[in-house]
């Protein structure tokens, strides 16, 4: 910061000091980069968390019969795993992390329009959380419903449903709040100069993401309240045994659920989409559909929901339209992988850790969509709904996805949040293994699922054993890897490194300012007068 | 896997090919471009990018090629499904019931199975019962699932195609023992077939057999899937294993209150019909329903009978 100390010195966000210090500074916090980490450490916690259920699941499932738990254990342990994964780390995810932490920045502003609001948003992540989590001690036992709380198990189930489901709903509040946080940050706060169409493409993902987070979350809340007024007061709206319908449930979970699915990828398809260029030292193909894609994909997102029910005993008519309507969502999904392949034509590319993170969330993205379509189409979704496919196909979109892109971001801008240097190769090497070991664990349960093994299963018939076999030690190697990589991180952020401000010779706005960012990001507000990418 | 198992086996799977084709060929291509791009145009090779903002005619081309394929991937997927929504008026009706965590197929001469007899190359159309909360009955070899909902009866048909015996699963997750509630199709030729129903509906043979103490209490038990929750050989399941219980006794739970019970016919009578008012201590409540609209006195009569033999 030697040349910075020649004007008025400016403490970075790190260093700042407010009217506390130490934690309660950062408890206090309403600078978007410090909620955006206080997102990033959180999360961390709870994905670490989820990592290790699944990796107790895989170990259960080595072997038919049982190995390391029983099965009321395994029930609890996988709606647990859904629980955090879902709602604790790909929900909020690349979002709540990376949107605080650089949507501001990006478009040329001092932080989201509403700070206080946005410190809230992270109580009621953690409050959720806290209420999620108090469901494993207290009451008559872990939940054991799967994520998807269906009814009317989740009504008959003598565990502690309504703790997991009222924090889900409290975590439903963060979620809308951080998307209308957003979604004002891009209509009042952009920089002069800086018209909708020079926005950053993954500002723009985070605009078609803050509409669905508003417009589709109370419909689960509600949802989980009737579930609740259901179980406590015994009001019938989904136990036919007391005149409820169990269809209207699922009805109810997936219009808010399947958009959600968007609300996990679009943010970290918009990532990646920073990435490419910077590596490419090009700019972006085909801005213009990209944003339209985007657009599309939060729009059509709402109206495929019944996909998730064409086993239902939902009318034909309905299955049919639903399958039509989830064939034309791919379409924008598809858009967005030409035109990154497209970005790369010509280009001068620098491999480097986010590149090669980015390439492979490419791969791994496109086997979950193809994969979707296998299951938006009626007669191959009858065969493979339900079983371990679908768990397949889920995981290489949400894991292999979001899960890819925010470490693809995370590598992509570490050095900016924190002004330090990683070590490539050890970087790469954890890659490679992480990468090896994701397909290798969730690869074979496309085949299981193909062969017929149902999911949710706690012990399985021998003919499904030596694909799970694979599956198993595919979850050793993945964790291998991850752990590489985090380590690798951590020894960066303990290390001395160097503080460099552009890297990856980047053009958004955030490679023109400090590392680590000052406090208000921008000494001067920039006036912009050209495209995000140009090179 | 099986091939042509059902009626419904070959568009399933042609419409398989076509998605998973087209989508490999895509995916391969894709990944292939796109190693050639990273190859061809990295820095060393390329140091100097050619700005590209976009081409529209691309832009057209790649969202209609694509529409048009993703409409053929509907084509074939609604081609190999409508059939299974129109069951033929001849049909064989059988009706299906499944309940945590057992099945119960009923036929129309009055006979009851826990494994699904069906003859063969003749449609057989199933009535789909829950009897608690959502199952879903899954054949992977017919290529055939639908839900069990409660409150609602779903329809599912098929014509079986070659004998054998088949996988049949519950893959909607329904509880405790949700992985080990399957059992099997057994496809019989027609004159197989016949003589087995015939049999089964013979109640002179039934009368026969019921002489014997316990006999007829135990097809009651393994009908109504009973011994899914309760063992006949001692392991410990859901609920307690029926081994030695008779005349045994055991510590209940009677509205938050311990107390001990001899195990007589008037508590194994209350326990099938009233399941959560005197729990036995170490179960939970409210995992089994009441059998009052299954069970008479007679049936449960006999099933003390059966339980005698299990010392």
């Amino acid at each position: 910061m030697e040349e910075q100390t020649e004007h008025k010195y400016l403490p970075n966000y790190l260093e700042y000091r407010g009217k506390y210090k130490g934690l309660a500074g950062w408890l206090t916090t309403t600078d978007h980069k410090r909620i955006g980490l206080l997102y990033f450490y959180s999360m961390m916690v709870f994905f670490l968390a989820g990592v290790v259920m699944g990796i107790l699941m895989k170990l259960e499932l080595i072997s038919p019969g049982e190995q390391i738990m029983g099965a009321q254990v395994y029930n609890g342990l996988f709606t647990l795993h859904g629980l955090t994964m879902i709602f604790l780390f790909v929900i909020p995810g690349v979002a709540a992390v990376y949107g605080n932490f650089f949507l501001p920045i990006l478009i040329g502003a001092k932080d989201v329009s509403f700070p206080r609001l946005n410190l809230m948003s992270w109580y009621l992540y953690i409050i959720g959380a806290i209420v999620v989590l108090t469901s494993q001690f207290m009451g008559d036992g872990p939940p054991d419903t799967g994520w998807t709380f269906y009814a009317p198990y989740s009504l008959k189930t003598q565990t502690n449903v309504v703790a997991a489901v009222t924090g889900a709903f409290i975590l439903g509040f963060s979620s809308i709040l951080t998307g209308l946080n957003f979604i004002v940050t891009m209509h009042r706060l952009r920089a002069p100069g800086m018209g909708w169409l020079r926005m950053p493409l993954f500002a723009w993902a985070l605009y078609g993401t803050g509409w669905i987070q508003l417009l589709a979350t109370p419909i689960v809340g509600i949802t989980f309240l009737m579930v609740i007024a259901e179980r406590l007061l015994g009001i019938g709206f989904f136990d036919p045994a007391i005149g409820g319908d169990p269809i209207l449930y699922q009805h109810l979970f997936w219009i808010y659920s399947h958009p959600a699915v968007y609300i996990m990828i679009l943010p970290a398809m918009g990532a990646i989409t920073e990435i490419i260029p910077t590596f490419a030292r090009k700019t972006i193909f085909g801005y213009t559909a990209i944003v339209i894609s985007s657009m599309a994909i939060a729009f059509v997102g709402y109206f495929v929901w019944g996909h998730h029910m064409f086993t239902s005993g939902m009318s034909s008519t309905s299955r049919w339209v639903f399958s039509l309507l989830t064939f034309l969502v791919a379409i924008p999904s598809a858009i967005k992988v030409f035109n990154w392949t497209a970005t790369l034509y010509k280009g001068s590319i620098n491999i480097k850790t986010p590149f090669l993170w980015a390439i492979c969330f490419i791969f791994v993205f496109m086997i979950g969509g193809f994969s979707g379509l296998v299951l938006g189409s009626l007669a191959t979704d009858i065969h493979v709904h339900d079983t371990a496919f679908v768990v397949a196909h889920f995981h290489y979109i949400v894991f292999g996805g979001t899960g890819f892109a925010f470490f693809a971001a995370l590598h992509y801008w570490y050095p900016k949040m924190f002004a330090k240097v990683y070590n490539p190769k050890i970087a790469n090497l954890g890659l490679f293994i992480f990468f090896v070991g994701f397909n290798l664990l969730y690869f074979p349960m496309f085949y299981l699922g193909m062969i017929g093994m149902p999911r949710r299963y706690y012990d399985y018939l021998p003919m499904f054993h030596n694909a799970n076999i694979l599956s198993t030690i595919g979850s050793w190697i993945m964790a291998t890897g991850l752990l590489i990589v985090i380590i690798n991180l951590v020894r960066a952020r303990r290390g001395t490194g160097k503080e460099v401000n552009d890297p990856w010779d980047g053009k958004t706005l955030e490679w023109t300012i400090a590392s680590p960012p000052i406090v208000e990001n921008f000494e001067e507000i920039p006036v912009v007068d050209h495209g995000p990418y140009e090179y | 896997m099986y091939s042509g198992a059902s009626n419904f086996v070959s568009a399933t799977d042609t419409a398989f090919v076509v998605v998973i084709g087209i989508s490999v060929i895509f995916l391969v291509g894709i990944t292939l471009t796109m190693l050639w791009f990273v190859y061809r145009y990295n820095k060393k090779r390329n140091p100097v990018a050619t700005q590209i903002h976009g081409s529209n005619t691309l832009e057209v081309v790649w969202t209609v090629i694509p529409t048009i394929l993703v409409l053929v991937m509907f084509f074939y997927g609604w081609a190999g499904y409508s059939p299974m929504r129109n069951a033929p008026e001849n049909a064989m009706k059988i009706r299906a019931n499944a309940r945590m965590w057992s099945w119960l197929f009923e036929y129309e001469n009055g006979i009851k199975t826990d494994t699904l007899y069906v003859p063969l190359d003749k449609a057989v159309a199933l009535d789909l019962i829950s009897l608690d909360v959502i199952h879903s009955l899954y054949i992977p070899a017919f290529r055939v699932k639908e839900d069990m909902v409660p409150g609602k009866t779903n329809k599912m048909w098929f014509i079986a195609q070659k004998a054998g015996n088949y996988e049949l699963f519950c893959t909607e997750y329904c509880g405790l023992s949700h992985s080990y509630m399957f059992t099997e199709v057994k496809v019989l030729p027609q004159p197989e077939f016949d003589v087995w129903y015939a049999r089964m509906a013979d109640t002179t043979l039934q009368k026969e057999a019921a002489k014997i103490p316990g006999v007829r209490g135990r097809q009651i038990v393994q009908t109504n899937g009973c011994l899914a929750c309760h063992s006949a050989d001692g392991s410990k399941l859901i609920g307690p294993t029926f081994k030695g219980i008779y005349g045994h006794t055991v510590v209940v739970n009677t509205d938050g209150r311990e107390r001990e019970i001899v195990v007589d016919d008037e508590y194994i009578t209350r326990s099938i019909y009233e399941p959560d008012s005197d729990v036995v201590k170490g179960y939970t409540k409210g995992m089994m329903i009441s059998y009052k609209q299954q069970l008479n006195d007679a049936d449960i009569a006999e099933i003390i009978e059966y339980l005698k033999t299990l010392k």
